[in-house]
């Protein structure tokens, strides 16, 4: 076999590519450019942390079922567990958002990584949203009957409905949840191939 | 190619200083497991009971029984509502786009049928029911609207006394038995099981009893209590005094402001509103004036002022 | 045992409180977590980060 033909093979084009933007040292890098240096750095790590600790009070609650928290004060405290990382998740969230901005972190082919964050921000409202109706309590009677409405009033009602306990729960924990890790995973790793953004440059500017 | 400071800058060649990407994400989910553990223990989360068919006809029997009449005179909510429940009406409207009637009655819901009629076929049969339920099934659509808009006219007159619902008419034909025989049923319980088990025995749907649950006021009284209405900004409220979906503030707003709080078809326009400005967000990077207020209001030079000062130096 | 270990030493259950005025209308807890977000940001803003002292710049 001639080495032309296994350099096209799919596979060796695919390891070449990945080798190429993602090279170990980005992978998983023991430097930082050294403008990288301050606390408004440390929110989207913190967002990653509030995000596995939502996944893992996840898998808790779900080892015992949706009704489980009603009636186990061990389950009523996954839930808290499960309530508050979502709460610490938005905050940090929010603030990696509002930072980014500010240093206008899109710029130098950096764009799609702020395009998946901002799906990702969206994505996680749904994801919470379809935890909200799927809590099996006088909150989740009240939410759906009344989120119903604009979701309606889009037409996605018609195959999207949020007085359907189990397709409700079937979002919140399979489908949301993928997109939600697979889209953190994409805006990871371009983070990771493109490095943080540098400064503004003003050398040019008159100060 | 733009060559705007806003889109473009050159990769960094600059110094660079030790960093430890797995000690770094090691200590934030330290941190934040420890705080997420004491924020749990110290204010527990909050689990509001759910309402039952059951619980609300027996608080609030009128309301169930007034509920129920418009549920069969077809002025409910769920009767009048359109797609994509039924055909009842063309729903909310952005401009000339009616877009739930577009996409069609997908999940039929018939008010006589499902919330009254059949519930009660399902219950044990006594004289009166069977007879009055066969007095409703023989009889034609305008004797039906006949019997049922007398006791319309009549139930702003009902009482509940002794266990009974009553309206003063004789002219209302099974209608008397059916509401009576339903109101029952609620307060038996066997209601919110009907509702549920339409579909067969194992189910995870529960579109039926949250419908006629909210057609009722006793749901919504319940949600005003605790601050939840829509007009109230409910929508990023949580029971009691816990935090809720505070990033939902945006979408709330706008329920709350002319003239969208007048209209509608506010659902419909606010949701057209936060796609848009979704969309915004998400083009940011696109979209000249939005993409250099960063670089105009020079917060950078704060999150940046070591490298600054260096290199000013 | 561990159940009642693990009920809240704070109930935030019973009537909810709200801060009013004119259309404006927001829990205090909503409005604890937003002020809460404003203030964490410009602290990130402002507050030294520990790293930056000793400069062990390498090119």
């Amino acid at each position: 076999m001639s080495s032309t033909e296994i350099d096209r093979q799919w596979t060796t084009r695919l390891r070449h590519r990945v080798a190429h933007r993602l090279p170990p040292e980005k992978m998983l890098p023991d430097t930082q450019p050294a403008y990288v240096a301050s606390w408004i750095y440390v929110f989207g790590v913190t967002t990653l942390s509030a995000f596995a600790v939502v996944v893992l009070s996840g898998f808790i609650l779900a080892l015992k079922g949706p009704q489980w928290w009603h009636v186990s004060g061990i389950g009523h405290f996954v839930n808290s567990l499960h309530l508050w990382s979502v709460e610490i998740f938005f905050f940090a969230m929010v603030i990696h958002l509002w930072g980014k901005y500010f240093m206008a972190a899109w710029r130098g082919g950096r764009s799609l990584t702020w395009v998946t964050g901002v799906v990702t921000f969206l994505v996680s409202i749904a994801t919470a949203f379809t935890g909200y109706v799927s809590q099996t309590n006088f909150d989740s009677q009240w939410i759906s009957t009344q989120a119903k409405d604009g979701i309606n009033s889009t037409g996605a009602g018609s195959f999207f409905n949020v007085l359907n306990f189990g397709q409700m729960l079937m979002w919140h924990i399979v489908l949301l949840p993928l997109a939600a890790v697979v889209l953190t995973g994409l805006h990871v790793l371009m983070v990771r191939a493109k490095g943080v953004v540098p400064p503004f440059e003003e050398k040019e500017e008159a100060r | 190619m733009s060559e705007s400071p806003d889109v473009k800058v050159a990769p960094w060649t600059g110094p660079q200083r030790p960093y430890d990407i797995i000690k770094e994400g090691t200590i934030a989910f330290v941190v934040v497991a420890i705080l997420t553990i004491g924020l749990a223990l110290v204010f527990s989360s909050p689990d509001d009971p759910q309402v039952t068919v059951q619980q609300w006809s027996t608080k609030a029997p009128i309301d169930f029984a007034q509920t129920a009449l418009a549920e069969l005179n077809g002025t409910s909510g769920t009767a009048q509502y359109g797609a994509p429940y039924n055909t009842a009406s063309s729903g909310q409207q952005l401009g000339p786009f009616t877009l739930a009637k577009w996409l069609g009655a997908t999940i039929p819901v018939n008010t006589v049928r499902d919330f009254v009629v059949d519930p009660l076929t399902d219950q044990p049969a006594t004289p009166a029911l069977s007879s009055a339920l066969t007095q409703w099934k023989g009889a034609s659509a305008t004797q039906r609207t006949a019997w049922v808009d007398a006791y319309t006219k009549a139930s702003g007159k009902m009482t509940f006394t002794n266990g009974t619902v009553s309206v003063p008419t004789n002219a209302a034909g099974p209608v008397p038995v059916m509401i009576n025989t339903l109101e029952q049923m609620a307060r038996s319980g066997a209601l919110d099981q009907a509702l549920v088990t339409q579909s067969g025995f194992y189910t995870s749907n529960f579109t039926l009893p949250l419908l006629f649950l909210a057609d009722g006021s006793y749901l919504g009284d319940l949600a005003q209590q605790r601050h939840l209405l829509g007009t109230q900004w409910g929508m990023m409220n949580e029971t009691g005094n816990y935090p809720g979906q505070a990033w939902l503030w945006l979408y709330t707003f706008w329920y709350q402001v002319p003239p969208f709080s007048t209209s509608a078809n506010a659902d419909v326009q606010v949701w057209g509103i936060m796609m848009l400005l979704s969309l915004l967000l998400l083009l940011v990077p696109f979209i000249p004036g939005l993409r250099s207020i960063p670089r105009w209001t020079r917060v950078y030079r704060l999150i940046w002022r070591d490298h600054y000062r260096a290199q000013g130096a | 045992m561990a159940e009642s270990l693990l009920a809240a030493l704070v109930s935030l259950n019973g009537p909810g409180h709200y801060f009013h005025w004119h259309w404006i209308d927001i829990s205090y807890a909503n409005l604890t977590v937003i002020a809460l977000m404003v203030v964490t940001f410009v602290a990130a803003l402002f507050v030294p980060f520990p790293g930056r002292r000793h400069k062990k710049e390498t090119k």
